[in-house]
């Protein structure tokens, strides 16, 4: 571990970041396994054996087929067929592309608003801070699957209504987070500097500003990442989030749950594991993270 | 310390009466609730007549006062559904979902805090290492897929517990509960172990940060010094000061094991509220679902008050910091 730490003097912050972040193994694992399933869910269409939604390709004789069986296609199902009959691992393949797409993009809108908020909460101050971070308060002092439960009940249903429920449930961790770091940033000298030379409050906040607060919200973004593909995956299970049309992780597992009394486990416990794999990966990543973008947390 | 408690007070009432408003107009301006209620071949007149007969067809403001006037009273309307009070509804299933935190809640702990103190006081061990190993898992696992493994393995391949539903209920003390039979017990192990997995992670990690810190701190040493056992430096000096934060962060933490437990309710069929509001949800039974958000707000808005004010009677900076805002 010394002798990784002891050369990084000539390179640059980025190579010594990375640096830093491959001495951990379990990291790199981590890392490793979200590029695998990145890279499966992306080319999902050239990988899986089968379309699943291609109704033309999916044959109800192959329904409920145990992992390693022959479709009548002629190909092996490695993992087992579902109800209707599509192959497990194919499914999983696209149920992936859902999953990352609606977590990602959610969680992409979400940090886009929670941080301009944030934002203008610490660099203003006053009264506008005060609302604001009531308001954040008050939702993180509920649990995010209630609020997401309601949300989607006075909603309803489809991917664009939990893409906003999910962004509703995960802005204010944002807006938090920013405005703790850009309230110790906004009284340094370059933030004044800035001002005298006669920038306007924008350019101040996002050139100035936002990229010396932008470590801690890396961090919470992988956990926030990783937290919203579980609760769409939750909702999806529970029958409120995705419809049958957009068959994400949580879906197909929802799918499997009536096979599981009779024994069936393969159609909820692949696509789960699938999942567990997913989420697991981005909080390895997420810890190291943690552990080298704060220095005052060093071990 | 007067001054302290209205103001937290005043704070909380914001607090339910800022979602008053948000459930109103969320249920009442955003969709309108009476296609929900006619069915899907209803006449232009039966769906007029059905909007009077709920008042729908007043201003907007009227509907609200009269939402107002209505829940001060106790009063969220009848179930679309089930056609009973709709509060009445929720608290008849309330004492099988506390049943159930509860139960979760005594399993965290006594499942968490042996793991974290073993953690806490020997780091290097390699069974430190798989615990915390296992308490990121416990973070990661999504709990309704962990769900529906406990069911897989202990109910179907085992056969040893019950799937789903609740054990046979009596009232003790005036408590609804089926915790007096070992049946009841049966049926309540897997959805409580399941909602307490991601509390026991947590109960984990704060017992272990807990005794590293306490390990090193003088009265240790100190006790250490005296020649006291090692099992009395552990079972009594340690113990007893981590579990301050351990209790502090489990209360707060209580709320959220309520709204988990729409979840667990939902895979093993317990029948408590959680259970209830999602078959609410799905069936558009909007009383229902007005009813149980406004149960459970009320819910955490006491916890979080009675925390606030035990913290700050225990501990006054928290109160000083309060009024020189």
């Amino acid at each position: 571990m010394s002798d990784v730490v002891a050369t990084p003097r000539a390179k640059g912050e980025f190579a010594r970041f990375v640096d830093r972040f491959l001495e951990d193994r379990v990291a790199v694992f981590g890392l490793g396994l979200i590029t695998l399933i990145v890279l499966l869910a992306v080319f999902a269409p050239l990988i899986a054996p089968q379309n699943p939604y291609d109704l033309a390709k999916v044959d109800i004789m192959d329904s409920r087929q145990p992992p390693g069986s022959k479709s009548m296609d002629g190909f092996t199902m490695w993992l087992g067929s579902d109800g209707v009959g599509r192959d497990l691992w194919s499914g999983i393949l696209y149920g992936l592309r859902i999953s990352l797409m609606v977590g990602l993009l959610s969680g992409l809108i979400a940090a886009t608003i929670g941080l301009c908020i944030g934002l203008i909460a610490a660099y203003f101050g006053g009264r506008i801070e005060n609302v604001i971070m009531r308001i954040v308060d008050l939702q993180l002092s509920l649990p995010s699957v209630l609020v997401a439960l309601i949300l989607v009940a006075l909603l309803g249903k489809g991917v664009d209504k939990i893409i906003i429920a999910l962004i509703v449930v995960q802005w204010a961790y944002y807006a938090r987070t920013v405005r703790g770091s850009a309230l110790v940033e906004r009284r340094k000298e370059y933030v004044e500097a800035a001002r005298s030379l006669g920038l306007s409050h924008t350019r101040t906040m996002l050139k100035h500003i936002l990229p010396n607060c932008l470590a801690p919200v890396i961090v919470i973004a992988t956990v926030q990442t990783a937290h919203a593909i579980s609760l769409e995956a939750t909702l999806s299970f529970l029958g409120v989030g995705l419809p049958q049309t957009e068959p994400s992780l949580g879906v197909l597992i929802s799918n499997g749950f009536q096979y599981m009394l009779s024994g069936k486990y393969w159609i909820s416990f692949f696509p789960g594991v699938a999942l567990l794999l997913t989420i697991v990966g981005i909080n390895l990543v997420g810890d190291r993270l943690r552990d080298v973008l704060n220095p005052r947390l060093e071990k | 310390m007067l001054a302290f408690i209205i103001r937290r007070f005043a704070q909380a009432l914001f607090v339910v009466v800022a979602m008053v408003v948000i459930v109103f107009f969320g249920t009442n301006v955003v969709g309108d609730p009476v296609w929900m209620m006619v069915p899907g071949d209803a006449t232009q007149e039966q769906v007029e007549e059905v909007r009077r007969a709920f008042g729908f067809d007043q201003p907007v403001y009227v509907q609200f006062f009269r939402f107002l006037a209505d829940i001060a009273q106790g009063d969220f309307g009848r179930s679309y559904v089930h056609g009973g009070s709709a509060i009445r509804l929720i608290l008849d299933r309330m004492p099988a979902t506390l049943e159930l935190a509860v139960v979760a809640l005594i399993f965290a702990v006594i499942i968490g805090l042996p793991l974290g103190l073993f953690a806490g006081l020997k780091p290097d061990h390699p069974a430190s290492r798989a615990i915390m190993a296992g308490s990121i898992l416990g973070f990661s696992l999504p709990t309704f897929w962990v769900g529906l493994m406990l069911i897989m393995f202990f109910a179907v391949m085992l056969g040893w517990l019950p799937a789903t539903g609740r054990g046979p209920v009596t009232t003790f003390l005036g408590i609804e509960t089926s915790l007096h039979t070992l049946k009841g017990w049966q049926h309540i192990a897997l959805p409580a172990l399941n909602l307490a997995l991601l509390k026991i992670s947590l109960v984990i990690r704060l017992a272990r940060s807990g005794t590293r810190e306490a390990s090193l701190q003088d009265y240790v040493k100190f006790a250490r010094a005296k020649g006291l056992s090692p099992r009395r430096i552990v079972g009594v000096h340690i113990l007893k000061n981590i579990m301050i934060p351990i209790v502090t962060v489990l209360g707060l933490e209580f709320g959220s094991l309520v709204a988990f437990s729409v979840v667990t309710e939902t895979i093993f069929a317990w029948p408590g509220m959680g259970k209830l509001l999602l078959e609410s949800i799905q069936r558009l039974d909007r009383p229902l679902v007005v009813a149980y958000v406004m149960v459970v707000v009320l819910l955490f808005v006491t916890i979080n008050l009675i925390v606030d004010i035990l913290y700050s009677a225990l501990d006054p900076r928290v109160r000083l910091a309060g009024k020189s805002e």
